[in-house]
């Protein structure tokens, strides 16, 4: 047989150095950047963070979603790639520091945390036995707590089947995903609420947590398979890895692409449908000035590109096109939590200027030396993982 | 009977990872007119056989997108063109509202055009005749074992050669596969008279069995919740009363709380002398003005001004700013709307004494909008 593997070839090799040299540039730049910017403009640098924060969350619970749903599934084609979503999960760690300067400027954010503002405010009042400071300090601190514990454990027992290839931590692993899934489902969408629903205390959307996971899935999901390719053509990753093997990556962006359009539909036309003015005065700050242009954007950029740019059956196995629709998704994720975020903030016009682009490129470089990190000590594959070569000779 | 041709070679494996060496191996050895048989989908026989893309996708394209314009186009035609009414206080066309039916119809096309697309220009139904059908062969991919099939027609083909070649491969059972020139003629077979018969005769008896079974002979409904108690259901006759008549008429002579009988059925200038009993509040005119929007502005405009929103369906009524109705007394208007006027019918089931009173406030307000009196200069 002589497409198929019987044997690992793979010997860890350190990822390129520009990768860390661009990490590295754009972290510093960033930071700089983000220094001036909260010396200038804290309030405009708050919401910043706030995008910021919600995007390094969104790729690091999407990568932590993707390793335990394969534990969960059984998923053979995704056992080569897995390893790089754990390393991007990693992410994770880096949310509660990206958290504090948010919870230091409260007050510029949320709107409820006024206690006079609520006193005043019938309904902001009876809402305040959830939105009052301490309990979201708490919550929060517990969510994040979790994806990390589930992170720790879950990451943990698939570095050390690298060595002891021990089957029963796979088996170990899977328990613990099932267990990680409704803490998962309950904590992103009550961070979501938290974290940016409530930047309109009055408004509500009950999907609005399923909302942001199919955003979460898609930048996790993106990230992946752009590391995957990238990785695959550096020769950093297991030999005999072929188009076939990032056809699940190519189908399931694709199928995130149709949920998330699915979803911000249904909240878009249900709340349009009923007109009722509690919920469509956050459609219509969305629609006022030149928002109108960002929201028409978000459905071009968000759903009709990926949509035919991943319709064909050979584009989502073709490597070039993988590449370019994965950063492609990357950016209409961060565009659309920027569409989430900064109408709070400017109501009149979208801004854009160097205080969104430091902080964006703080995110970016630190994300690659956080990947970085991790690749330069573990094994890029997991090796010790009994699924492995299935995944590797997996073929449609 | 006309002669015997050859179509093809088949030979038997015993794994899957077999067949797809083999296969592999004979798309290597330059033949292209072959076949794989087996009893399931294998993932990576695409490429072991080295097949292009299928060409289906474009079909559902194609037919998804034609789904998508025609569901827009005919609710266009519907909701904007043909029919044109306020649904819910929306637009004529609106559009949110019409984008899941477009998806919908869409998924729905494309997917009945990608079966009927394979199943007419792929498999070429009707004609289901395969020179393969009935073999030992078929009867063995079809349970446990994996087959290769290379045509005769195949430019490489050459009947040792390819034979010899099969054994190569570790094929079993290698079988020459014939087929007569006039099995073309029973190309057609699905619409052979008998078969056709039988299988019209099937299907109306086992329609009627099921129809008959299912609704008269076993019918059981599993839970009646509410739906088996006596009551009136439109269509079906009344039990409740001898008569017929699901309610009792009342008694002769009886008054609706909270409401007077109307004495000037036929008297309009008795009903001329009836004084309005409300007196000018806001709350009055609030109500009147709510009434009014409600049952009688669209026949006569919010105005009043006889621009009906009824486009020509219903004759448009004269203006309330004539001067005849301005110098009706409330009396007289109350009698139009109590027992309506030629084609305008009455509305004394929709407003009750109160609101009828109320309404010809409004009226009344709506007239001194555009014919003011001197007094109301002051
Ligand atoms: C279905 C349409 C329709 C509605 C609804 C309707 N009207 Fe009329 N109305 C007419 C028409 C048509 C006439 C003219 C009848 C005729 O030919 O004499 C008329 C006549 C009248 C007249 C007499 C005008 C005249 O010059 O003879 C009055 C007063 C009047 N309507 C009041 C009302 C009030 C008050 C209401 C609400 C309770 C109402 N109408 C609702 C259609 C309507």
């Amino acid at each position: 047989m002589n497409s198929t593997h019987h044997s690992l070839d793979y010997v860890r090799k350190d990822l390129p150095v520009n990768f860390k040299k661009i990490g590295l540039i754009l972290s510093v730049v960033g930071l700089i950047l983000v220094i001036a910017a909260y010396y200038s403009d804290p309030v405009r640098s708050a919401f910043n963070n706030l995008v910021f924060l919600m995007l390094l969350t969104s790729i690091g619970l999407g990568a932590m979603f993707l390793v335990a749903i394969e534990y969960i599934g059984g998923a053979v084609w995704s056992t080569p790639f897995r390893r790089i979503a754990e390393f991007l999960a990693a992410v994770l760690i880096l949310v509660p520091i990206a958290a504090i300067p948010v919870y230091l400027n409260l007050h510029d954010l949320y709107h409820w945390t006024h206690t006079d503002v609520v006193a005043a405010d019938k309904i902001l009042s009876s809402k305040s036995p959830y939105l009052n400071e301490s309990f979201m300090l708490i919550r929060i601190a517990l969510f994040m707590a979790i994806w990390l514990i589930f992170y720790k454990i879950i990451t943990g027992n698939s570095k050390k089947q690298d060595e002891s290839k021990d089957q029963n931590l796979t088996t170990k692993n899977i328990k613990i995903s099932a267990i990680f899934m409704p803490f998962f489902a309950l904590t992103i969408t009550f961070a979501a609420i938290d974290w940016m629903m409530s930047l309109e205390p009055h408004w509500f959307s009950t999907i609005y947590g399923v909302y942001y996971f199919s955003g979460t899935v898609l930048a996790g999901l993106a990230a992946v398979t752009f590391l995957a390719v990238y990785l695959n053509e550096k020769g950093l990753l297991v030999k005999g890895l072929k188009s076939d093997n990032y056809y699940s990556l190519g189908a399931l962006l694709f199928a995130f692409t149709n949920f998330w359009a699915y979803i911000a539909f249904s909240q878009y036309m249900l709340i349009w449908y009923a007109n009722l003015p509690e919920e469509t005065f956050w459609y219509l700050a969305r629609w006022g000035g030149n928002w109108k242009f960002v929201t028409l954007g978000l459905l071009v950029v968000h759903f009709i590109v990926p949509y035919f740019g991943l319709l064909s059956q050979p584009s989502k196995m073709d490597p070039k096109r993988l590449k370019f629709m994965s950063l492609w998704i990357l950016f209409a994720h961060l565009y659309d939590i920027y569409w989430l975020v900064m109408p709070t903030f400017s109501k009149e016009s979208f801004v854009f200027g160097w205080i969104e682009a430091g902080f964006l490129s703080l995110a970016v470089g630190l994300i690659l030396l956080i990947f970085n990190y991790k690749a330069s000590r573990e094994n890029v594959v997991a090796i010790g993982d009994p699924k492995l070569i299935r995944g590797i000779n997996f073929r449609l | 009977m006309s002669e015997k041709v050859l179509y093809a070679l088949t030979g038997l494996f015993e794994t899957p990872d077999q067949i797809i060496d083999a296969a592999e191996k004979t798309s290597d050895g330059g033949y292209k007119k072959y076949d794989v048989n087996t009893p399931y989908p294998l993932h990576g026989m695409n490429q072991a056989m080295k097949l292009p893309p299928s060409k289906l996708g474009y079909a559902a394209l194609v037919f998804g997108l034609s789904g998508t314009v025609s569901a827009l186009a005919l609710m266009y035609w519907m909701a904007v063109i043909d029919y044109a009414h306020v649904i819910g206080g929306k637009p004529y066309f609106p559009l949110p509202a019409f984008v899941p039916v477009m998806f919908e119809v869409t998924v729905l096309s494309a997917a009945i055009a990608t079966v009927f697309t394979m199943l007419f220009v792929v498999f070429k139904f009707p004609n289901n005749s395969h020179p393969l059908h009935d073999t030992e062969y078929m009867k063995s991919v079809s349970r446990d074992k994996y087959g290769i099939c290379i045509l005769a027609e195949d430019e490489k083909f050459d009947e040792n050669g390819t034979l010899k070649f099969l054994e190569e491969l570790g094929a079993t059972n290698i079988t020459h596969q014939y087929f007569t020139e006039d099995s073309y003629a029973t190309w057609w077979s699905v619409l052979d008279k008998k078969f056709a018969g039988i299988l019209a005769v099937t299907a109306i008896a086992t329609s009627l069995v099921v129809y008959i079974g299912l609704n008269k002979v076993l019918y059981m409904q599993p839970f009646s919740w509410m739906m088996e108690q006596e009551k009136l259901n439109p269509q079906k006759g009344s039990v409740l009363f001898a008569d017929g008549f699901s309610m009792r008429n009342p008694v002769q002579g009886t008054i609706a709380r909270g409401d007077l009988p109307y004495e000037y059925a036929v008297d309009p200038e008795g009903a001329s002398k009836l004084v309005n009993p409300l007196p000018i509040t806001e709350a009055n005119l609030q109500l009147g003005k709510v009434k009014y929007d409600i049952y009688c502005s669209p026949c006569h405009g919010f105005m009043g001004e006889g621009d009906s929103r009824l486009r020509g369906q219903f004759p448009n009524p004269p203006s309330l700013h004539s001067e005849k109705v301005r110098d009706w007394t409330d009396g007289r208007i109350y009698h139009v709307i109590a027992m309506g006027q030629n084609v305008m019918p009455s509305y004394s089931s929709q407003l009750s004494r109160n609101e009828k009173w109320a309404t010809i406030l409004y009226v009344r307000a709506l007239q001194r909008s555009l014919n003011a009196k001197e007094s109301d200069l002051q």
